[in-house]
C-alpha cells in the first residue's frame, strides 16, 4: 500500500498533471493578499504596489538598492568550524546548512560588502532572512567582526541590515557567545568615532535585537517590521493576554522610544546618505536623492492602510517551518 | 527536603535511616551498627549518581529549589553589604540584587540574578526573571563601581529575561544590548558565577567577565531544553534529547572554551550542603580576585574584549 500511494501514484500524477505556470512569475502580498507581477515588484524594491507592505528583500537587492551606481564589493568572509557541536534535531545542522547554501547561494546568512554611499565611502553588513531564518551563529559573527574591521581600516560608517530571528539554536551556547562577540565588534567601530547605523528590518528578535542591533548610534526601521526580544507566542503564554494592536511593530517601537525613525524603503538610501554626511562632517554628492529611479512610489489605499497586521509572528527563536 | 526523580533510591535510604533512629528511640535498639551501613550506601549512591549526571539531569539539579542562590552567596561570602537599588529612570527590579560589600576586606560590587525561595519571595523577585529596569540597575552599578575600581562579581540564576508586554515597551532588548556592552567595558574585574541556571541572553548580559565561573552541577544555554524541544523537534517530549544536544552542562562549556573554570559542587549537589558550595564558590572567587586585581585596569578590558571577540573561532568538539 505504502509503495502504491508513494511512489506509484505521484509518478503517475505528474504525467497526467499538467505543466504548472511557473510560481514565481507573480507574489502575493502578505499583508493585503493581492497579486504582484514579479518584475513590478523588484521594480519597486519589494515594496506591494497595492498597500505598500515591505516585503522581505534577499540580501543582493538590498545591496544594490544601498551603494552607488548599483556597485559594490563583497569581502571574502573567514571560514569557521561546521558545525561545532555536531548537533541533530530531526535534520542533521550540517544538512539545513547545506540546504540552505543551496537555496540562497551564500556560505552563511551575512554578506559583508562596502562601496560608496552619496560618494561616502561605507560598509554594510546584510542579513539573508532565507538562510535559516537569518539566525545568528559563530559565521555570522564572524561576518560582523570583519565588517566592522574593515570599517575601521577605511575609516568609513558601519551600516548593518538585520533580518533574524535570534540566535542559532543548532550552535548551542556558541551562537548566544555571538551576542558578546558582536557587541565587541560594533563597539570598536564606536571606539573608533566612526558612525555605526542599524536598519531594522523584518523581522529582527532574541539575540540579535538584544546585541548588535539596539546599539546603533542611530536607529531605523523599516515599516511595519517585527522588532522584539521575546517572541509574541512567548509573551501571550506568559501573561495570557492577547498583545496590544501593533506590538513589536516599528511604529510601536518608534511610540516607545526605541528606534528613531520609520523609513519608507524607497527613502532609505538617501536617508542612510543624508546621516552618514552630517556625522562625517561630509556633504554627499548632489545625485543621490533617490535611489530607485524607476520605483514610483504609490499612495496606499486608505482602508488597505489601515488593514490588520500580519498575524503570523515569528518566534524568538528561528523557526523553519 | 525536596528529592528529584532519579534521586528516589537515594531518598528511600534515609526515610529507613530516619525509621531506624525513631526505632531506636522508642525501644533503646542498638542499630548504630545498621544506620551507618546505609548512612555509607547513602554517600556511595549519591557519589555514583551525581558523577554521571545526564545533561537533562543537571538541568533539574540546576533548577533546584533548595539549591544556594544568589542572595545566599551574598550573604555568606560579602562582609558590611550595602544593598543597592534602582535604575534611576523607571523603577526598581529585585530580580536583580546588588550592593557594595567586602570579601577579605577588599571593596567589591556584587550583582545577582535572584530567584526566591518561597511564594512571597519569588513573587517579589519575578522568579528571577528581570525586567529593563533590573539590567539597566545592574549597569548603573557596573559603572558605579567602574568609577571607583572597584572589582565586580556577578552570580547568574535566571530562566531568562521576562517576556512581557511592559518589558518589550520599556526595551527589553535594549537593555541587555547594553547591560552587555558595559561588561565588556569596564575596566575594573570582572567575576561571573552561574550558580544555577544561566538562561540565554538574560543570563550572557551579566556573564561576559574577564572569568566566568561555573558550579559542577550548573547549566547555562542559548535555549531551555524545554524551548528547543518544542521548536526544533516539534515535541515538548524531547527536552532530554534537545538537553544533550545542546552541549549545556558545564563540562561540555569548559571543552568549547566558554568559560574559564568548574567549582565542584558537594556530593549530592550544592542542594545537600550549601554551606560547603558556598565555601567552594568563595576560595575560587577570592583565587581569581587575587590574581585579576594585580592586572592592569586598560589590559583587563582589552583581554576581556579579545577573549569574547574569539569566542567560537575553532571551536570543535
Amino acid at each position: 500500500m505504502n509503495w502504491l500511494t508513494n511512489f506509484v501514484r505521484p509518478k503517475i500524477q505528474k504525467l497526467v498533471r499538467p505543466k504548472e505556470v511557473p510560481d514565481n512569475l507573480w507574489h502575493q502580498c502578505p499583508k493585503c493578499s493581492e497579486m504582484i507581477f514579479h518584475r513590478e515588484l523588484e521594480k519597486n524594491l519589494r515594496v506591494c504596489v497595492h498597500c505598500g507592505h515591505h516585503l522581505r528583500m534577499p540580501v543582493r537587492a538590498r545591496l544594490r538598492m544601498l551603494f552607488d551606481n548599483e556597485a559594490w564589493t563583497e569581502i571574502e568572509q573567514p571560514t569557521v568550524a561546521i558545525d561545532p557541536l555536531r548537533f541533530k534535531d530531526r535534520k542533521r545542522y550540517s544538512e539545513r546548512l547545506k540546504d540552505a547554501q543551496a537555496k540562497t547561494g551564500l556560505k552563511d546568512g551575512v554578506v559583508v560588502a562596502h562601496g560608496t554611499m552619496g560618494g561616502i565611502n561605507a560598509v554594510a553588513a546584510v542579513f539573508e532572512f532565507d538562510f535559516m531564518g537569518g539566525s545568528m551563529g559563530v559565521a555570522v559573527g564572524e561576518a560582523l567582526i570583519a565588517a566592522a574591521e574593515l570599517a575601521c581600516l577605511q575609516e568609513s560608517p558601519l551600516i548593518v541590515l538585520p533580518s533574524s530571528g535570534g540566535a542559532r539554536m543548532q550552535e548551542g551556547i556558541l551562537s548566544l557567545m555571538q551576542m558578546a562577540r558582536t557587541t565587541v565588534a560594533v563597539d570598536r567601530v564606536r571606539d573608533k568615532g566612526l558612525p555605526y547605523i542599524v536598519v531594522l528590518t523584518d523581522p529582527t528578535t532574541g539575540g540579535v535585537t538584544a546585541s548588535f542591533a539596539m546599539l546603533g548610534d542611530v536607529a531605523l526601521a523599516e515599516p511595519g517590521a517585527i522588532i522584539g526580544f521575546a517572541g509574541a507566542r512567548v509573551i501571550e503564554q506568559t501573561i495570557r493576554e492577547k498583545l496590544p494592536e501593533g506590538f513589536q511593530r516599528s511604529e510601536y517601537l518608534m511610540e516607545h522610544g526605541m528606534v528613531d525613525m520609520v523609513v519608507h524603503r524607497h527613502e532609505l538610501r538617501a536617508k542612510l546618505i543624508q546621516l552618514i554626511g552630517l556625522l562625517m562632517h561630509k556633504n554627499p554628492s548632489a545625485d543621490v536623492v533617490n535611489l530607485a529611479p524607476s520605483a514610483r512610489r504609490r499612495k496606499p489605499e486608505p482602508d488597505r492602510a489601515a488593514a490588520p497586521p500580519d498575524p503570523t509572528v515569528p518566534d524568538m527563536t528561528f523557526d523553519d517551518r | 527536603m525536596h528529592f528529584l526523580d532519579f534521586e528516589k533510591p537515594i531518598a528511600e535510604l534515609e526515610g529507613k535511616i530516619a525509621e531506624l533512629r525513631h526505632l531506636s528511640d522508642s525501644d533503646g535498639m542498638n542499630i548504630a551498627e545498621e544506620v551507618s551501613r546505609l548512612q555509607a550506601k547513602v554517600e556511595r549512591d549519591l557519589s555514583s549518581t551525581y558523577s554521571k549526571l545526564t545533561p537533562w539531569q543537571k538541568t533539574l539539579v540546576a533548577r533546584h529549589p533548595d539549591r544556594p542562590h544568589a542572595v545566599d552567596y551574598i550573604k555568606a561570602l560579602v562582609e558590611d553589604f550595602a544593598p543597592l537599588a534602582g535604575d534611576r529612570l523607571y523603577g526598581e527590579d529585585a530580580a536583580v540584587v546588588g550592593g557594595l560589600g567586602r570579601i577579605k576586606g577588599r571593596s567589591v560590587m556584587v550583582i545577582g540574578l535572584e530567584k526566591g525561595r518561597d511564594t512571597e519571595t519569588r513573587i517579589k523577585h519575578n522568579f528571577g526573571m528581570a525586567r529593563p529596569e533590573g539590567y539597566r540597575k545592574a549597569r548603573r552599578l557596573m559603572n558605579l563601581a567602574d568609577k571607583f575600581g572597584i572589582p565586580i562579581i556577578t552570580f547568574v540564576d535566571t530562566a531568562g529575561a521576562y517576556p512581557g508586554v511592559g518589558a518589550e515597551e520599556r526595551g527589553q532588548a535594549e537593555a541587555i544590548a547594553r547591560c552587555i556592552q558595559t561588561c565588556l567595558d569596564v575596566r575594573v574585574p570582572l567575576i561571573c558565577v552561574i550558580i544555577g541556571e544561566g538562561g540565554s541572553g538574560g543570563a550572557i548580559a551579566l556573564a561576559t567577565g574577564n572569568v566566568v565561573l561555573m558550579l559542577e552541577h550548573s547549566i547555562y544555554s542559548v535555549i531551555s531544553p524545554e524551548g528547543c524541544a518544542s521548536i526544533l523537534w516539534r515535541d515538548g517530549e524531547q527536552s532530554k534529547t534537545a538537553a544533550e544536544a545542546l552541549k549545556l552542562t558545564a563540562q561540555d562549556l569548559e571543552r568549547l572554551g566558554v568559560i574559564d573554570g568548574i567549582i565542584h559542587e558537594p556530593t549530592g549537589g550544592a542542594h545537600r550542603s550549601p554551606e560547603a558550595a558556598v565555601s567552594a564558590v568563595r576560595d575560587a572567587i577570592e583565587t581569581q580576585l587575587s590574581q585579576l586585581v594585580k592586572i592592569d585596569a586598560g589590559q583587563l578590558r582589552a583581554r576581556r574584549r579579545d577573549k569574547f571577540a574569539n569566542m567560537g573561532r575553532n571551536a570543535l568538539v
